[in-house]
């Protein structure tokens, strides 16, 4: 008996881990996701961007000493900005331009980002001091959920209602989703297509570096481990349909199911292989994706 | 009496790709509060005529290379369509173009893109007020929704910016004629009731000629023939190749000789 409810326990335990930490990956899927919706450009640089969030929160916490809240929040909007100045200055002269010259683009940005990373911060582990307060954790019984996974919930359950309400109702949002559906349609209306452009890079940095602090904080700040991280954004939106912003938060919480769940009850080792090998076979059924948009075919 | 005039073009020519000239020294001008009408067979170049004035060109890599387009004063020929639509110049795309993923209310939304910080409600009961059958799908997604609904979506869309000129490309098109009557009856009352002056490209010369002022005649990327809407429908040639008439109520035949010549003589 003892045995089968910890048998529970340790099924909730992994349960809730793997839901906190698939939120996490799925809201920073949906930053990529809201790029490739807008201009069709599939960003390889999107692990860096993480990495640079968790980096730059690293240095104003531990070097320039700030406190938290605020140090999360200059973090935020120093990736917003750098998302901005990333689309001015690299992306904004290639519209126009074939979109394999695009992609490419992105992916000498990530060895770019990568090198400046390493060169500043080496490629060792880097920790942030211990600032959640034990307070945050959850007990519920047996089951103890660490302070970071309900600081990085909540995180993720706020940043997610504030987008959905940004989509649905807000001037901007509905200009950012006509651009993705047509975007001539939406240029004879006076879009500003490439302001849409640049904020869709914008949020993708912010949500982006906002992941990458609550990994750091989960795993530890490390160059090569987060922006490796930052790959698994691939399965998810492969998964989730690379063009479905709902699917991009549900794929992202499958694929941290899948690995926590491997990572408990299989094997440790085994737990960045199998979200892939069930993807293969997801995609085997469902080609594209499970929530990705079949064409409307009316029209 | 210049003043009177809206838009003029001035012997424009249009290139795509750098070599593919399209228009050939288009001119034409538009009164304030008329509606002209734009006729000519399939790919004489009327799309391209419209994409010239607002904007488009440069998306699909097309450029006015010579010759000006003049609104309101202001030169505009290879202007952004940003900067093009927030002049009061609203272009309702050939082939309807919908928002699909987005319903009905949120396609009308974007038309206040030229004016945002602006509440848009009372804009959204205008339309409305136009195109009534609009209300009852305003939750659909524009997706499901049938041509005629469609057509006054993207036309409504556009009235929510409140053009001084829109350009409407061939709102006819696929339409049963019923629903077309009624698009020409609203596309009549707009330019009344709101003032705005109308380009209005169509395959439909005959409704088209109903309600215009003034029309002009392309071919080949020229316009071949212009004058009052009244007196191009009486013109023979019109009548024969626009209108479906034949001259001396025999069929009409493109091998005829008469017709041949005449067709030549546009060229
Ligand atoms: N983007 C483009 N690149 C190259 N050629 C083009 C382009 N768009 C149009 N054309 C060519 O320009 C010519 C005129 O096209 P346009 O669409 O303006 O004609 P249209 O009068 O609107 O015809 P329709 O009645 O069929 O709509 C056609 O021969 C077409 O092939
Ligand atoms: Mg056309």
């Amino acid at each position: 008996m003892a045995c089968k409810g910890a048998n529970m326990e340790f099924f909730l335990q992994l349960l809730v881990n793997g839901l906190s930490v698939g939120l996490l990956y799925g809201l920073s899927a949906l930053g990529f996701v809201m790029i490739f919706k807008s201009s069709s450009v599939l960003n390889f640089a999107h692990g860096e961007l993480l990495t640079i969030g968790a980096f730059l929160f690293l240095v104003l916490v531990t070097w320039a000493r700030l406190p938290i809240p605020f140090a999360f929040l200059i973090t935020l909007i120093g990736c917003f900005t750098l998302g901005f100045i990333v689309e001015r200055l690299f992306l904004r002269p290639l519209i126009g331009e074939s979109l394999i010259y695009v992609i490419m683009l992105t992916v000498g940005l990530a060895s770019m980002f990568k090198g400046l990373l390493l060169f500043v911060f080496g490629g060792n582990l880097h920790t942030y001091p211990d600032f959640l307060p034990e307070g945050l954790a959850i007990h519920f019984g047996a089951i103890y959920v660490p302070p970071v996974y309900v600081a990085s919930s909540i995180i993720g359950i706020i940043f997610l209602l504030l987008f959905g309400l940004f989509f649905k109702y807000s001037p901007q949002g509905i200009y950012m989703r006509s651009v993705a559906d047509n975007q001539t349609a939406s240029l004879s209306l006076g879009v500003h297509v490439k302001k849409v452009f640049a904020l869709s890079w914008a949020i993708a940095a912010l949500v982006a570096g906002m992941s990458g602090i609550v990994l750091g904080i989960i795993n530890g700040t490390n160059v090569h481990e987060i922006s490796a991280i930052g790959l698994k954004v691939f399965p998810v939106v492969i998964l989730g349909g690379l063009d479905s912003i709902g699917g991009a938060i549900i794929g992202g919480i499958i694929i941290g199911l899948l690995e926590t769940f491997t990572g408990g009850y299989i094997s440790p080792s085994l737990r960045d292989v199998i979200p892939y090998i069930v993807l293969v076979f997801i995609l085997l059924v469902k080609p594209y994706g499970l929530f990705g948009l079949v064409e409307i075919e009316r029209v | 009496m210049t003043n009177n005039i809206l838009l003029q073009l001035n012997n424009i020519s249009v290139v795509y790709s750098d070599v593919i000239q399209v228009l050939k020294g288009v001119s034409l001008a538009v009164k304030k509060n008329h509606i002209v009408s734009l006729l000519g067979s399939n790919g004489a170049g009327k799309t391209t005529t419209l994409k010239a004035i607002s904007g488009l060109l440069k998306p699909e890599n097309g450029k006015v290379t010579e010759g000006s387009i003049v609104y309101d004063g202001m030169s505009i020929q290879n202007s952004a369509p940003e900067t093009i639509t927030r002049q009061g110049i609203i272009q309702v795309l050939e082939g309807r173009q919908p928002f699909k993923y987005l319903t009905i209310e949120e396609n009308l939304r974007v038309g206040t893109a030229t004016r945002w910080t602006r509440p848009y409600k009372k804009d959204i009961e205008m339309v409305y007020s136009y195109f009534p059958a609009l209300v009852t799908r305003r939750k659909a997604l524009a997706g499901y929704c049938s041509g005629g609904e469609l057509q006054m979506l993207v036309m409504g869309r556009a009235l929510m910016a409140h053009p001084r000129l829109l350009l409407l490309d061939e709102p006819s098109l696929g339409l049963a004629p019923l629903v077309v009557k009624e698009i020409f009856r609203i596309i009549k009352r707009i330019n009344k009731e709101q003032e705005t002056t109308i380009i209005l490209v169509e395959q439909n010369a005959n409704m088209a000629l109903q309600i215009a002022h003034y029309g002009y005649v392309m071919e080949n990327g020229k316009i071949v023939m212009e004058g009052k809407a009244k007196d191009l429908k009486e013109n023979p040639d019109v009548k024969e190749f626009y209108l479906g008439v034949g001259a001396g109520g025999m069929a009409r035949s493109y091998r005829d000789v008469k017709s041949y010549r005449r067709r030549k003589r546009w060229l």
